[in-house]
């Protein structure tokens, strides 16, 4: 089917993001503006305004009532999905680069950005559901600073307090947020900046991408790496496909060398790569700048790619995508 | 004070220590020197003769007191033994001595034989048992053309990537593997010799060759920073080149394989493979250059008669010289003095004349050896043309001469079989404003080497014969931005193949191909097929793959349309590609990006003669790509032609093998997806058995409950009352 082409922000995209139903996606850009869609028709249905600086991050609680937001006016900000509203902003000293919710919504993790002398924090806040959700408390539930290389991406894993993160120098790790202690890490899981990382439908796997031009699954309890997916070009994001056996792989060259290479070495395009096989299935042209950030419907139905172009591109698989089996008849457990 | 020595009290015996520090005493007699072929005399004639001694030694430079010689005496017979003892003062006087008055004319009767008496002593003492020298034991080197009894008749490729190289094979996709990964470290580049025999690598240190089943280092050639090497064509010898002149510090090592001080200087240096003697060194600066003339060195600098008979050297406008090997003396004792000569080229050896020579070699017979032939071209000066000579060599007879006008430049370039030699000469109207190209084609097997011309009005950027046949291609192009290339500027051109017509005994054009980019033209070694290539652009880099007898499979046949067998088999493209190589088959072509060109998707990919992609790896950092050389076939004429002939029965072999080698990859390939997925699923069921029921009842759950229901909810948004009155 002909891609949807949602052209609601001004500038290149930072994060998008289905919520657990898959109707709507979130989008969020450099233009201070984060979006709303039907997934189904890509149509706008509102916008979350407010921000003063570049939304850097988005997410969405499981029921769809609560978004959290994370910017470069140093504030986390949580929104009323339904009505736009700013329900509740927390001021940090530096910008917010990362947030995620928990597996019930009940907690944000969030990582601020280590400048002007301030370090790299992860901080976790108890997210109140009582009333209309503008009472929240203004202090962290647990706080740390990450020792070493800074934390760039994290997410909540299965275990109650333990998060895994992604860091600059290419680690992955496991913290408990009461404690701020490292459970376990893998500090060669990539060799440069970690860029991404989702989660898998039941939590118990993840996949990274990173600018070494390698993507990773890896088993959230020991962090051991099951499969790699080794492309020509730094990633900036990557996705697990549900109920097929497919990762989807974007990225493309520095945003800033862009304008001195041509179109075909840019390698613009949504990879698919066998999941298990760690074969490369296909390529999706249509983006004029790097891939920032990749979504896939939680059915499976349907995926979206944002660009540094400023575009959201929303696919939804034909039946062929479903039907087609390339090794033959294998079973492969999601 | 203590007797260190001797005193072995505690029962240790230091008689090891003692003999190795033990003072050496100065022997004393290295002054001394014994002189025979003394008259024999009388006591009488004692004096005069110590006085004629003396002055005859001291004439000599060699000074010398009555009473330091010594003249034994015969006490029976009364007269002396005919030999005298001199001692000097030192051993620097004796050696003058014995420089300057051995085998010294006393007189008409008498020679002096000057001898170190340490030397008298020392053969007087000598052994006289004969020891047989032990003989050492014969180790047999591995074979060097071992690769060539590959069972699969494979060839082989070397990559060289960072710092990292590695020989592969190429077959079949299971049989593609790395033959060898050595171990070489930090050098410049590697290249293969024409045969294939070695491998060389260029070290700070100097060359080192490689080869052999095992990859042995099996020669080294001490040139300092080199930077160029150039094997001759039999393989016998090796030129390298440095920037840097050859510098012999104090206390190097010296023997026939290492520089002496008579090379300082020099920087281009001749060896010899087999026994990794240095030959000669020259100087690739000319008398009379500007030393700091920064002008492009041609190279190859020596240029190899076929035969490796012959080496030559240009320096130009004046003279050829021709060196013969290995004595690497000038052939007849003096150059080819050629006023203005500005490029030179040997007549390569071909199928016919190898077979020949061998002929020639093996039976006695009367007919001589076709002698070696060199082309030359020499521009205008003052009122004479210019001019291409053909020459015989050694004999030195002029076989053919053309003259020339309105020349600009002049490119030799010869048949691989040396059938035809192409001039390809840029000329230049009147005014000189434009140029054009004339093709002047010498058939070099017909007597009297007739000419022919083909007249072209564009440039011709690129010239090539097909290997063994007789056809030829050119680039040419009218592109005005030909001359000053700019970044992104691609260059259109025109593709021309031309055939000698056997009726009319001329070149005509078979085909053009018009407005390409195409600036590389790669026959197969075989020939037949051609590739096109777009080399060294950044926008364009297609291959185009081209085959020049499609309709026949038999070339003789011939009476099909002119030019009709031109097909286009396959377009392909290599992003930034920078070299095009056949491999020594012609099967396949490979494609490579270099890192040293630019940086862009490095890499290299395989493709068949149709343009079909085999493999193509993209590696940063790759730098080189060389297919193994081949040497000739050993195969008589006859031989391969009969292998032609039943070219169908063996091939019904290799198809059975093809079809095997498929069904055996799909086979292990499916083996290995199976365990990768049971791998995978097993990892799955541990970790949701993990994961616990509840919880994938919930995630389950959420997925039942997908359904869409349709609701519709009526709601009631305002309600108005109004009374209507009437």
């Amino acid at each position: 089917m002909r891609p949807i082409l949602l052209q609601g922000h001004e500038r290149s995209l930072t994060q998008i993001k289905f919520n657990a139903d898959g109707d709507l996606l979130f989008s969020c850009s450099k233009d201070n503006v984060i979006n709303v869609w039907y997934s189904h028709n890509g149509e706008r249905l509102g916008t979350y305004e407010g921000t003063n600086g570049t939304v850097w991050t988005v997410d969405v609680d499981p029921e769809s009532k609560y978004l959290i937001s994370g910017a470069a006016d140093n504030t986390l900000r949580l929104w009323s999905v339904r009505t736009g509203k700013n329900l509740y902003t927390w001021e940090f000293p530096t910008a917010v680069k990362r947030v995620a919710f928990n597996e019930n919504g009940t907690r944000v993790v969030c990582i601020t950005e280590q400048r002007m002398g301030h370090q790299c924090a992860i901080r976790v806040f108890q997210i109140s559901h009582e009333g209309d959700g503008t009472k929240q408390s203004k202090e962290p539930l647990y706080m740390f600073n990450p020792i070493g290389s800074k934390a760039t991406v994290c997410a909540f894993t299965l275990t109650p307090d333990v998060i895994i993160t992604g860091h600059e120098s290419g680690k992955v790790a496991l913290f408990n947020v009461k404690s701020g202690e490292e459970i376990d890490n893998n500090e060669r899981a990539h060799s440069d900046v970690v860029t991404d990382l989702q989660m898998s439908k039941d939590w118990t796997y993840c996949i990274t991408s990173s600018k070494d031009k390698a993507a990773r699954i890896h088993d959230t309890k020991n962090l051991m790496v099951i499969k790699t997916f080794t492309t020509e070009t730094p990633l900036n994001s990557a996705a697990l496909a549900p109920n097929r056996p497919y990762v989807l792989l974007g990225g493309g060259q520095e945003a800033m060398n862009v304008t001195t290479t041509s179109l075909r070495q840019g390698k613009f395009e949504t990879r698919f790569w066998h999941k298990v096989f760690e074969e490369e299935i296909g390529r999706v042209k249509g983006h004029f700048g790097p891939i920032n950030t990749i979504a896939v419907h939680p059915a499976g139905t349907s995926y979206a790619s944002g660009g540094e172009d400023g575009f959201v591109r929303v696919h939804h698989f034909d039946d062929s995508y479903f039907k087609a089996k390339p090794y033959g008849d294998l079973e492969i457990i999601d | 004070m203590p007797e260190a020595t001797k005193q072995v009290d505690d029962g240790i015996d230091y008689a090891d220590i003692e003999n190795k520090y033990q003072v050496q005493y100065d022997d004393g007699f290295d002054n001394l020197v014994v002189v025979d072929g003394i008259p024999i005399i009388d006591k009488s004639k004692l004096d005069r003769l110590l006085t004629k001694i003396t002055k005859e030694f001291n004439k000599r430079g060699v000074s010398v007191k009555q009473d330091d010689i010594f003249l034994p005496w015969d006490d029976a017979s009364g007269k002396s033994k005919g030999y005298m003892f001199v001692e000097f003062k030192n051993e620097n006087d004796a050696n003058l001595a014995l420089v300057n008055l051995d085998n010294y004319p006393f007189d008409a009767r008498h020679t002096f034989r000057v001898n170190r008496f340490t030397d008298i002593e020392r053969y007087a003492d000598l052994d006289e048992t004969y020891v047989e020298p032990e003989l050492e034991e014969y180790t047999p080197r591995e074979h060097l053309r071992a690769w060539l009894a590959d069972p699969q008749g494979r060839d082989q490729y070397v990559t060289y990537r960072g710092d990292e190289v590695n020989i592969h094979w190429h077959g079949k996709p299971s049989q593609s593997e790395v033959a060898h990964k050595p171990d070489w470290k930090d050098f410049l580049y590697v290249a293969w010799s024409p045969s294939g025999t070695y491998i060389a690598t260029l070290h700070r240190q100097g060359v080192r060759l490689w080869g052999g089943p095992s990859w042995k280092p099996q020669q080294r050639f001490a040139h300092p920073l080199v930077k160029l090497i150039d094997f001759s064509p039999c393989e016998q010898y090796l030129v390298t080149w440095s920037n840097e002149p050859i510098v012999v510090p104090e206390g190097a090592v010296q023997g026939p394989q290492y520089f002496s001080p008579d090379d300082e200087g020099n920087n281009l240096a001749v060896w010899d493979i087999k026994s990794g003697d240095l030959l000669r060194t020259f100087s690739t600066y000319n008398e009379g250059d500007p030393p700091s003339g920064k002008k492009q060195m041609q190279w190859p600098a020596l240029k190899w008669s076929p035969d490796d008979k012959y080496v030559a050297r240009i320096t130009p406008g004046q003279m050829i010289s021709v060196y013969e090997l290995p004595s690497m003396y000038l052939e007849g004792k003096k150059s080819l003095k050629i006023e203005g000569v500005v490029d030179f080229e040997w007549c390569p050896l071909g199928e016919k004349d190898r077979e020949e020579t061998n002929a020639v070699n093996g039976v006695k017979t009367s007919k001589k050896a076709k002698e070696n032939t060199l082309a030359y071209w020499t521009p205008e000066v003052q009122n004479q043309p210019a001019r291409v000579t053909l020459l015989a060599f050694p004999s030195r007879a002029i076989m053919r001469q053309k003259n020339l006008f309105n020349v600009t430049e002049c490119k030799l370039y010869w048949q691989n079989q040396g059938d035809f030699l192409c001039v390809k000469v840029d000329r230049h109207t009147k005014t000189k404003k434009s140029i054009f190209c004339n093709l002047e084609i010498f058939r070099m097997r017909e007597k009297d080497c007739p000419v022919e011309v083909v007249e072209l009005k564009d440039t011709v950027m690129d010239f090539s014969w097909e290997p063994k046949g007789e056809r030829f291609a050119i680039v040419s192009s009218s592109d005005p931005n030909l001359g000053n290339p700019g970044p992104g500027v691609t260059i259109k051109t025109d593709v021309s193949f031309y055939q000698l017509d056997r009726s009319k005994n001329d070149f005509r054009l078979l085909r053009t191909l018009p407005s390409r980019t195409s600036n590389a033209i790669r026959w197969s070694p075989r020939g037949r097929h051609v590739v096109l290539a777009t080399v060294g652009s950044s926008s364009k880099s297609e291959l185009e793959f081209w085959d020049l007898d499609f309709n026949s499979d038999d070339r003789k046949e011939g009476a099909t349309e002119w030019g009709s067998g031109i097909q286009l088999l396959g377009t392909a493209d290599h992003y930034g590609v920078t070299d095009v190589e056949w491999d020594p088959s012609g099967r396949y072509l490979a494609t490579s990006a270099s890192a040293w060109t630019h940086t862009l998707e490095n890499g290299y990919a395989i493709w068949d003669f149709r343009g079909q992609e085999i493999v193509k790896f993209i590696q940063d950092r790759f730098k080189q790509f060389i297919w193994r050389p081949r040497p000739p076939t050993l195969l008589s004429k006859e031989k391969q032609k009969q292998i032609r002939k039943n070219l169908r029965e063996y091939s019904r072999a290799f198809d059975e093998e093809d079809a095997a080698e498929e069904s055996n990859v799909s086979a292990e390939l499916i083996a290995l997806r199976k365990r990768l997925v049971d791998e995978w699923n097993a990892w799955r069921i541990l970790r949701k058995k993990e994961l616990g029921e509840e919880r994938l009842q919930k995630l389950k759950g959420k997925e039942d409950s997908k359904e869409e229901i349709e609701v519709w909810v009526d709601e009631v948004i305002e309600q108005t009352e109004e009374i209507i009155t009437e």
